[in-house]
């Protein structure tokens, strides 16, 4: 016998604490369509006051990096450190970055 | 507050306290039995709002019958005959599809009847109806989407959503019967005239049951007694459940 949920899409679900504040990524669940997504991670991931605003992506729409890619994609940034503003001496008025 | 009116509102609130509690309890049995765990959750949420507005409706009978009696005096010292409950709501849980179908049939009703509740004069049973209202809107959406899969889904589903639309239409006229007691508070400005919503309540189920596929039955059986005390077997087993605790320990607290 099949599970009931291998037949449903699952979905990542992102959550907004309070206004101003970015979505945050909470969790997955099964859902049938983008709709149902919805109201599941309501009941899911805010029934405890968690959140104002909810986004619901299907998970195979997120193109995710590999842990190959790790070497080409990173590491080439170890060594530049002129990235980082921490790395220029600021003149003596500016004194609050 | 008159003692005619008071009594009878006392009345109204446990009725409307056994509406939500059996409801609440039925939904709550498919705990852990739900079709998928997102489900299982979401649908055990709709039976804690149940619970948390027969609460409310029991806390202020509690509080007009003023004889040191509590919510849980009236959730679990009354048998079934005392019970007030509409019928609909007894009825065992049956399969998912019967389920929603009832819950479609409840949440259409409470989406009607609980903003005419909110107009109450009687300013408790109106907070009550406000924090309802918003409850059942989700409610609703879900019900509504749960019969519009099952009944438009696969050829087994349509089977069953027919068949539970078919087996639970003769109880939702008693939805709409009114009494002395319900007329007293009507005409008083403080209950709803429940018989007023029934034209809109079939139109909105038919319209759903139509875009579901399904057939809307005809008005030839109705089964009436809930409010009256006489009930289907179904609640005493129920309630035989639902009580066990509270009447084998009385006064337990853990």
């Amino acid at each position: 016998m099949t599970k009931p949920t291998e037949k449903l899409e699952l979905f990542e679900v992102f959550v907004r604490s309070k206004r101003g504040l970015d979505h945050k990524h909470v969790g997955s669940l099964h859902a049938e369509d983008h709709e149902q997504a919805l109201e599941y991670a309501r009941d899911c991931y805010t029934r405890r006051s968690e959140g104002v605003s909810l986004w619901v992506v299907k998970s195979s729409d997120i193109c995710a990096s590999q842990e190959d890619d790790a070497d080409c994609f990173y590491d080439p940034n170890d060594d530049k450190p002129y990235r980082h503003a921490t790395y220029y001496v600021l003149p003596e008025p500016v004194n609050n970055m | 507050m008159s003692d005619a009116i008071k009594a009878a509102t006392l009345e109204y609130a446990t009725r409307l306290g056994d509406d939500s509690v059996v409801l609440g309890h039925r939904i709550s049995e498919w705990v852990s039995y739900g079709p998928f765990l997102e489900e299982d959750i979401a649908y055990g949420n709709v039976a804690l709002d149940y619970i948390g507005r027969a609460r409310m409706f029991y806390t202020y009978a509690a509080e007009l019958a003023n004889d040191g009696r509590t919510e849980d005096d009236f959730a679990y010292m009354r048998s079934d005959r005392e019970y007030r409950n509409l019928l609909l709501m007894e009825m065992p849980k049956g399969d998912f599809a019967y389920s929603q179908v009832r819950q479609l049939f409840a949440d259409v009703y409470y989406s009607l009847v609980l903003p005419e509740l909110l107009k109450s004069k009687d300013e408790t049973l109106s907070a009550i109806a406000a924090k309802g209202i918003k409850e059942t809107k989700y409610h609703l959406r879900r019900s509504r989407d749960w019969v519009l899969r099952l009944g438009d889904g696969t050829e087994e589903s349509h089977k069953r959503t027919q068949k539970a639309v078919d087996a639970l239409w003769g109880y939702t006229h008693e939805l709409f019967d009114m009494d002395e007691t319900e007329q007293l508070l009507a005409d008083a400005g403080i209950g709803v005239d429940v018989s007023k919503l029934h034209s809109a309540w079939h139109k909105q189920v038919s319209d759903i049951l139509t875009e579901a596929t399904l057939n809307v039955p005809d008005d030839g059986w109705a089964v009436r007694g809930g409010r009256t005390g006489y009930h289907t077997e179904n609640l005493g087993h129920m309630l035989t459940e639902m009580q066990i605790v509270h009447r084998s320990h009385p006064g337990c607290q853990w």
